[in-house]
């Protein structure tokens, strides 16, 4: 079969921060590097973060990365790697500054340095008072960030595919990744790019679940591209369900809001979270929050007609401070709550955010799976970072302002160990045919005419599934019910069919591929939380409410082929300092 | 409710038509909610879309003649029946899916990004409050194209002329006290057509789902340009 083929050095899988840092270091570099994006790169989900990005700057309140280090590892129920979270936080300051140089218009300090907020979970001294560590634009930080790495990729020339839709991941005879089949959305023609090295940076998965912040293209892509190629992914069942979505809608409101000094109220007027976390308060790490206020609703004290959510109140901040630091949720809560938040409480409840596990890798952005007797081994040439990687630094719950920071340092991470390997392997692979035409036929499947159940309802299903049996209280029987229901969804699947099998730009056709994708990651999901008996961080058992670190102190594999779980030790040794070992968790 | 929306596969059709389809409302329902009910109904219909809360830029549409975001714009907003068209004066390539490859052309065209001649501090480029807040109004920009797509100039000469959005961004640079490219970007603007086939219709202004103002921006850099003398 002959394919139409274009060769790169790198090919890079997504356009959000990710992708597009990764992208500058290569074309900088003088590297021939392939972005690849269903959207156009400004339309990729990085543009809806709101509240900003950690470093330790120590602009507005002392600060230090070793501090920020305890909190994340605090953050993330000693889930998170400590190697990876050391390297993290110390690069986070050189990586705002490269950030500001680049033209990011961060909101600004009277003495002209870059404006920080408070947000959840952060502390100064190991666990004293609450820092300020989120470096803001207004609270636009993401849009400001992404536009920006669009701008510098267009200043370096990298060569962009906008509104290609990546379909797997291919193989030369050897079994290593040289690239990926791609589908021309306008078109609807495959493409096969081969590449010396592949980076997957793909974003998150939200749209597994119904009610979630995410947007309609987080779908979970590379992380069901990593699956299919039989790399397992890491820790899923830690899915961040995010404190104050817009109720019954998900739409996001900012941690920045309680950051600026908003708190959360319910039915009875009553600043609930002091009872929850009597030091942080509002600003404790976002699962415990969720878990307040599902809670709050659970025992009857929620607002509105059916007591099913609570109020963020921000009226107290006052017109100037919303509208300088929070225009964008200003505008947001007009439009989809009908409130002024100048004036009124916001309605919210926890919404479907972020998916701290994802494809396994070292902290140079390397895919790394196990390979026998404890030991690790790279996926030569295959890389992933941001949401849709897993390095790990979130472990069991992310803090705020934590995932820009991600996918800004393992992204340019990735970048810069993608140029060595390159230059140590100049020579191109070919895509072997066996490989294509297994990545062909997930195409020709959805060729199939005939009656059959349509894939809107089939993602709706799948996404009522997720939602009732994978949310923030999770049970056996629960989780075990709807891994049974998943599993029936996953047995229908080949029954679904398309009617419009038309080329020129199909979106049914893109929506049918997101669907294979969503099937594979709503699985994992659901099977990794079945498997995990214990409470930690977001993963949240009544039926095992105790944190367990004789039995469960590891990180979860889920593989694809017969929906196994494997485990592997977490990293608790720092690069240089002390580690933290895991204490109780209170804010 | 009743909703017209218009259609064109190049695959199947040989000219475009508008089709009628019955979508049930809810309170808070927005234009993109309805195209989705659509889309739900017939598959093969197609529209760009994603966050759903009008910060990615990708649902611009020409809603009963005017060019808006289908996600922030309420259909109570709109009258009955709601007629959904492209945007304007762009090649249709399916659907309300429109080729904005002219669009992105112009945007490159203005060098969109930051330059910086003097070596780079260690920690960031000092920026008074002050001289921050002249970039708002100008950074928020979601490229979704209801400004320049609504633009008559713009319709006439796409290829000349930068359009309201490129502008937008082009003194979004020159605004930015960080930026030393000044007299580059305003001898790149020069000529009868790139800047100045703006005529104040204001349009842009009318349409931006962000609220911004693309004419004054133009204005400050016409205003620029003669304090340079050029």
């Amino acid at each position: 079969m002959s394919l139409p083929t274009r060769h790169f050095d790198a090919l890079i899988i997504g356009a959000g921060g990710a992708g597009l840092n990764a992208a500058l270091q290569l074309a900088s570099a003088e590297l021939r590097v392939a972005v690849v994006s269903k959207v156009f790169p400004t339309r990729s989900h990085t543009v809806a973060a709101q509240g900003g990005v950690n470093a330790a700057l120590a602009n507005v309140l002392p600060d230090s990365w070793h501090w920020h280090m305890f909190d994340t590892v605090k953050g993330s129920d000693y889930l998170g790697d400590q190697d990876a979270i050391e390297f993290m936080c110390r690069e986070a300051i050189p990586t705002v500054y490269e950030l500001e140089h680049a033209g990011v218009p961060f909101s600004r300090l009277d003495n002209g340095k870059i404006y920080q907020r408070a947000f959840g979970g952060q502390s100064q001294n190991f666990g004293g008072d609450q820092a300020a560590r989120t470096c803001a634009a207004a609270d636009r930080t993401g849009h400001a960030i992404l536009h920006t790495l669009y701008q510098q990729n267009i200043r370096a020339r990298t060569h962009f595919f906008d509104e290609f839709f990546a379909v797997d991941l291919v193989r030369d005879a050897d079994g290593i990744c040289c690239g990926a089949l791609v589908l021309e959305i306008e078109t609807g023609e495959p493409l096969l790019i081969e590449a010396k090295a592949t980076l997957l940076a793909t974003g998150g998965c939200g749209q597994v679940f119904r009610t979630t912040s995410n947007a309609h293209i987080n779908t979970g892509d590379g992380a069901a591209m990593a699956l299919r190629a039989g790399i397992p992914l890491m820790d899923m069942e830690f899915f961040q369900f995010h404190p104050t979505g817009i109720a019954g809608k998900g739409m996001l409101i900012t941690e920045g809001v309680r950051g600026e000094g908003g708190y959360l109220v319910n039915k009875d007027g009553e600043r609930f979270m002091e009872r929850y976390a009597p030091r942080a308060k509002d600003l404790a790490s976002r699962d415990v929050v969720s878990r307040a206020i599902v809670t709050e609703v659970k025992e009857g004290r929620g607002c509105g007609e059916n007591g099913d959510y609570v109020m963020l109140k921000l009226d107290h901040l006052g017109e100037a401070v919303i509208s300088k630091r929070l225009p964008g949720i200003r505008e947001s809560s007009k439009i989809f709550a009908g409130a002024d938040p100048v004036i009124e409480p916001i309605p919210v409840f926890p919404t479907a955010h972020y998916a701290m596990g994802g494809i396994p890798t070292d902290r140079f952005g390397r895919v790394a799976m196990p390979a026998g007797h404890g030991s690790e081994e790279v996926v030569v040439g295959l890389y992933a970072a941001g949401e849709c990687a897993c390095a790990s630094v979130h472990g069991a719950n992310r803090l705020g302002g934590n995932s820009l920071l991600d996918i800004l340092v393992f992204g340019r991470l990735a970048g810069k160990d993608i140029i060595e390997f390159v230059r140590d392997n100049p020579y191109r692979r070919n895509a072997d045919s066996a490989s294509l035409d297994q990545v062909m036929s997930r195409l020709s499947r959805w060729d199939r005419k005939g009656d059959g159940m349509s894939v809107h309802q089939m993602r709706a299903e799948l996404r009522k599934c997720m939602e009732d049996h994978a949310g923030v209280f999770r049970t056996e029987e629960i989780m075990a019910e709807g891994y049974e229901k998943l599993c029936e969804l996953r047995d229908r699947l080949p029954e679904v069919r398309l009617t419009d099998h038309s080329k020129v730009f199909n979106t049914a056709r893109i929506e049918a591929l997101e669907l294979d994708n969503m099937m594979d990651v709503g699985m994992s999901i659901a099977v990794s939380a079945l498997h995990r008996q214990e409470s930690r961080g977001a993963h949240s058992r009544p039926d095992y409410p105790e944190r367990d670190d004789q039995a469960w102190l590891k990180h979860s594999l889920y593989y694809q082929e017969g929906d196994r779980m494997d485990y592997k030790p977490v990293r608790t040794k720092p690069l240089t300092v002390e580690s933290f070992p895991p204490k109780e968790r209170v804010y | 409710m009743k909703i017209s929306v218009y259609r064109f596969n190049p695959d199947t059709d040989t000219k475009p038509r508008m089709q009628d389809y019955e979508v049930k409302t809810f309170q808070g329902m927005m234009l993109r909610d309805a195209l989705l009910e659509v889309k739900k109904q017939d598959e093969s219909f197609s529209f760009r879309h994603s966050c759903g809360e009008g910060v990615c830029g990708s649902d611009a549409v020409n809603a009963n003649g005017r060019n808006v975001l289908s996600c922030v714009t309420p259909i109570t907003e709109l009258k009955s029946p709601i007629l959904v068209r492209p945007l304007p004066g762009r090649p249709v390539i399916r659907d309300l899916v429109v080729d904005m490859t002219q669009f992105y052309e112009q945007y490159r065209a203005v060098k969109p990004y930051l330059v910086r001649k003097d070596p780079l501090p260690e920690q960031e480029i000092l920026q008074s409050p002050a001289d921050r807040d002249k970039l708002d109004g100008l950074y928020e920009c979601i490229l979704c194209g209801c400004c320049s797509t609504a633009c008559p100039s713009f319709w006439w000469n796409p290829d000349k002329f930068h359009g309201p959005a490129a502008l937008l961004q082009s003194w979004r640079f020159l605004a930015d006290t960080r930026d030393q490219a000044t007299e580059e970007r305003l001898d790149a603007l020069e000529g009868p057509y790139k800047l100045f086939r703006c005529h104040s219709i204001m349009n842009c202004v009318e349409v931006c789902p962000k609220g911004l103002n693309p004419t004054r921006a133009i204005g400050h850099i016409k205003e620029l340009m003669l304090d340079k003398g050029l």
